[in-house]
């Protein structure tokens, strides 16, 4: 029988963890550096392919993605010669996907085009808002008119092109958002992730927040409302969403997150990059040194990886349920039960479909508009916590 | 066999708190009945539950050889009773097995609701009584005032009060002497046919049921057969003997002897406090009076939160009934909770006692259901039921008239939270009897409904009082009011286990109370939940749990799902007990928690 994995694809992540400034809502494993050796990195990031290659040979790649971090920050020799050697290692599929995430900055919309030459044939843009104010309460270092700048230089230089906004912003409302979200899809974008602004421990906002000095966050009802004026305003312009965040129009969803969404085997590179690896027919979880210099020596010295975890198939199965129901698309039941061995339980499909949270036939869960908006619960009661 | 005259038979007669055990603690040590190494505190107290709450569950008793002053050898029986309201009927058995008490007021507090009902007790049984003034050696201490309020409250001469500290141990050794000189000597006649009270019996794993016995007439020896008048059972003895306080066999026990038998008693059902042994040929034809068979008053259902521990639950419950014969209990299944028992007890504090241990020591979570107390329905056709379920409640077009208990409650508290008191007592239909000062503490005396008591009454007059106020009751009879069945409905589905009886005027406040209350406990869910409260289909109170608003988690990547798994684990983990209601999951907390009232 074909690896589970199967069912979702095959993808390599890259992570990047240098960034020029960190956001104070940014939670991810980022860090700021005066100098970085970037042929150094190069080195071990080329070394950790070729081991990887070695574990899981043969395998069609349907999507290469750097992340960060600023992975705009990163020389475009370096980016080739990554993506050269993942291309060297394993077959990739005809339509290979090869996003990097770009700060809209000025200075990495001139590397644009060397990126495109290098191979990478997708942007995602952390544009993050249309007005100056927020986009200085955020953090961000870039300006409304430099992020409109980049993206038009990156609409004539790749096939696609993703932005980020963050939504649910210290004192926005409901048509403020409707008016900017508008804005945003005049522009010639065929992908939007829209994020609600969470605020998470350990960052800036999550001091502020806790002190009581990240004040003018909208209330729980305002911020449904924007969930709410996201779905429609995006389904009106034929942006439909494909996941909670996610926004595309018809194929050009992210081949890369999908990958995630739909539980396939990833491979995750750098510091802290996470990975899911069916090995000997048994799906393990990786993980990498956190510490861009701790990742660094271990990736010399032989790999960057602190754990490969096998999981079990409980595991494997929550995590194929708790990602995959988070697309539009939901998920297959019958691969749920041949995860883990036992099937969910009816009685509970049943409660959710008669409240109304998902749609449930034989080959296929989904959850409602409703059930989306509370997702966490709906998961939490198919899987019984 | 010790002669009569060098007998005396003693218990001590305290409230909570006042020093009761510390000093039978004292009196045991310092007569080296117990070696000093094996001396803990609270010697008597053997259930865990007795230790933590500082209450005697069942009677125990010690016997103590004591050398007077005098020269003379003497054998003290200290009987220490259950100072419970709840157990008012083993205490009032306890005290006729003696003839004297020793009355210990804590001379930092004064005397107490629960110091009177006992003393009462001990004065109905003839009792001489010695009043001792404990925890001396507190600056608090103030002797005189409370020899004063012994003698205006309880109405004995306190001016020869010892003056003791059970801890310090200052005083014990007059102690001793008084319990010689002042208290007298048991009567009894060797010659006459046997005649033995019942003093008390629990279950021992080794040795079946172990019977606590005073011998009033004749004599009772190794191998005896034996009748146990109220049922005509016949035993024989196997094992005869003294406690001091562990085991110890002697040859017999004569009259004014306090000690134990086993007799191959497999129940303790059998054994009933207060009945009279005597021989099976020869024996007395005259049973002891005062006898009466327990009677539960407070009635609930418990049952176990994972359904599949009914079985769990019926053998911890058939244990606990083997050493406990007061507690009944008969199988019920109900819509909401499934299997599990309608269980009567002798008060709440039984209930709670009986709940604890099921779930401390046979370790299973248990929902408790609105405590009910036992209705009197009579029907039009002439019938009389007892209720002591409502969800048995007939249609009520078929009811003439619905009576309830009522009590006699004594509140003993300072006069500054009297207001207070009053208010709470009022507030739970209240006819106030009596109301009488001694000193600057005031007795009120409340004709109360007892449904009004049972369930967090005691907790509400302790916060309204900050702990000063003392409470004793007794059962006084059945009156007619206007009761009515309430009904609990969350998401339109009534849930049994929370429906109950409520006086019709004080209904609505008493739905509002527990819509509130479950609003607040119930989680939030993915879809709104009414909560109503409803007497026959009228709706008298309604609260609405709204629906989770957003809850789902904006970025989830690769790297994310290991946190999500690990978060959904915690969160399995760490989940609170829950129980099933149609769509709606209910904290097990909530049974409790929601009959709690304010006021």
């Amino acid at each position: 029988m074909a690896d589970d994995w199967q069912d979702g694809g095959f993808a390599v992540y890259i992570h990047w963890p240098f960034c020029a400034a960190k956001c104070p809502y940014c939670d991810f494993n980022s860090h700021v550096a005066r100098h970085i050796d970037q042929q150094r990195w190069l080195r071990a990031y080329l070394s950790e392919i070729d081991r990887h290659a070695a574990l899981v040979p043969g395998r069609v790649l349907t999507s290469i993605f750097f992340g960060g971090g600023t992975p705009s920050l990163m020389d475009p020799d370096v980016v080739a010669a990554v993506i050269a050697r993942i291309r060297h290692h394993w077959p990739v599929a005809n339509d290979l996907e090869v996003t990097l995430e770009a700060n809209p900055g000025s200075v990495e919309a001139g590397r644009f085009r060397a990126y495109a030459a290098g191979g990478i044939n997708r942007v995602s843009i952390g544009v993050q808002a249309l007005n100056d104010r927020d986009l200085a309460r955020l953090g961000r270092i870039h300006s409304v008119t430099e992020a409109r700048a980049a993206f038009d230089i990156a609409r004539h230089t790749f096939e696609r092109v993703s932005f980020d906004l963050i939504y649910a912003r210290q004192d926005q409302t409901p048509e403020a958002w409707r008016a900017e979200l508008t804005e945003a899809l005049a522009m010639a974008v065929d992908h939007l992730s829209l994020y609600q602004l969470t605020i998470e421990d350990g960052t800036a906002f999550g001091d502020r927040y806790k002190s009581g000095k990240l004040r003018g966050l909208p209330p729980e009802d305002a911020a449904t409302e924007m969930f709410h004026v996201t779905q429609s305003v995006c389904d009106a312009a034929g942006m439909p969403a494909y996941e909670v965040s996610n926004h595309a129009r018809d194929g050009a969803q992210s081949r890369h997150n999908r990958v995630y969404w739909r539980y396939g085997d990833y491979v995750g590179i750098g510091p802290g990059a996470h990975g899911r690896l069916t090995l000997a027919g048994q799906r393990h979880a990786t993980e990498t040194a956190r510490a861009p210099g701790d990742w660094l020596t271990r990736a010399e010295i032989g790999s960057g990886d602190v754990l490969c975890d096998q999981l079990t198939p409980s595991e494997a199965a929550s995590e194929f349920l708790l990602m995959g129901l988070r697309l539009t698309e939901g998920i297959d039941p019958r691969r749920f039960a041949r995860i883990r061995g036992e099937g969910l339980n009816p009685d509970t499909v049943s409660y959710l479909t008669e409240i109304g949270m998902i749609d449930a036939t034989p080959d296929r869960i989904r959850t409602t508009a409703q059930g989306r908006l509370v997702l966490n619960a709906v998961i939490a009661r198919l899987l019984d916590a | 066999m010790t002669p009569l005259s060098h007998i005396r038979n003693f218990s001590i007669v305290a409230h909570i708190d006042h020093g009761k055990s510390t000093l039978a603690d004292r009196l045991i040590q310092s007569t080296g009945t117990v070696e000093a190494r094996d001396m803990k505190e609270q010697l008597l107290d053997s259930m865990d539950i007795e230790r933590e709450r500082g209450i005697t569950i069942k009677a125990n008793t010690v016997r103590i050889d004591y050398k007077a002053l005098n020269g003379e050898n003497y054998v003290l029986n200290l009987i220490d009773t259950p100072g419970h309201v709840d157990f008012a009927y083993e205490v009032s058995r306890s005290m006729r097995a003696v003839e004297g008490s020793l009355l210990v007021v804590d001379s930092t507090q004064g005397v107490e609701a629960q110091t009177l009902a006992n003393v009462y007790q001990a004065i109905d049984a003839g009792h001489d009584i010695v009043p001792v003034l404990n925890k001396i050696d507190l600056p608090a201490a103030d002797c005189d005032r409370v020899a004063a309020q012994i003698e205006d409250v309880i109405g004995i001469d306190a001016s020869d009060a010892l003056r003791v500290s059970a801890k310090t141990g200052i005083g014990i050794a007059e102690t001793l002497e008084a319990i010689v000189h002042r208290l007298p000597a048991p009567r009894g006649t060797r010659d006459a046919p046997l005649q033995a009270m019942l003093v008390d019996s629990w279950y021992d794993p080794y040795l079946g049921v172990v019977v606590l016995v005073r011998i009033m007439d004749g004599v009772l020896r190794k191998n005896d057969r034996v009748k146990f008048m109220s049922n005509g059972t016949v035993h024989q003895v196997d094992r005869i003997g003294v406690f001091r306080p562990q085991m110890e066999p002697v040859e017999d026990l004569g009259p004014g002897e306090i000690g134990f038998i086993t007799a191959q008693i497999k129940q303790v059902r059998d054994t009933r406090v207060g009945d009279t042994i005597t021989s099976e040929k020869k024996g007395t034809e005259i049973a002891l009076p005062g006898f009466k068979p327990s009677q539960p008053v407070v009635f609930c259902g418990l049952f176990p939160v994972d359904s599949s521990e009914f079985e769990d639950l019926r053998d911890a419950i058939d244990k606990l009934a083997l050493n406990d014969a007061s507690f009944s209990f008969e199988m019920e299944s109900s819509a909401a909770l499934g299997f599990g028992f309608r269980c009567g007890f002798l008060g709440l504090l039984h209930l709670e006692v009986i709940r604890d241990r099921i779930e401390r020591e046979y370790n299973i979570d248990l929902i408790t259901t609105a405590p009910s107390v036992v209705y009197h329905l009579h029907m039009k056709d002439g019938e009389v039921r007892e209720m002591h379920n409502p969800a048995d409640m007939p249609d009520v077009t078929y009811i003439d008239h619905v009576e309830e208990p009522r009590i006699k409650a004594t509140i003993l508290v300072p006069d500054d939270y009297l207001g207070d008191i009053l208010k709470l007592c009022q507030d739970r239909r209240g006819i106030q009897l009596d109301l009488s000062y001694a000193g600057n503490r005031a007795m009120v005396v409340y004709d109360l409904p007892l449904n009004e008591v049972v369930f967090d009454f005691y907790d509400r007059l302790k916060s309204v009082t900050k702990g000063y106020a003392s409470f004793d009751y007794n059962l006084t009879g059945y009156a007619e009011d206007n009761l009515v069945k309430m009904q609990i409905l969350v998401n339109a589905e009534p849930v049994d286990a929370l429906s109950m009886m409520v006086h019709r005027d004080r209904a609505e406040a008493r739905g509002r109370s527990m819509c509130e209350k479950l609003k607040d406990l119930i989680p939030r869910h993915m879809f709104q939940i009414p909560i109503q409260a409803a007497i026959g289909g009228k709706v008298i109170a309604r609260e609405t749990i709204s629906a989770l608003r957003k809850d789902v988690t904006a970025k989830c990547y690769g790297g994310d799902a290991t946190r999500k798994r690990k978060l959904l684990d915690k969160q399995k983990a760490g989940k609170k007990k829950m129980r099933q209601f149609g769509k709606v999951e209910i904290p097990q907390e909530a049974f409790i928690s929601a009959l709690k009232m304010d006021g």
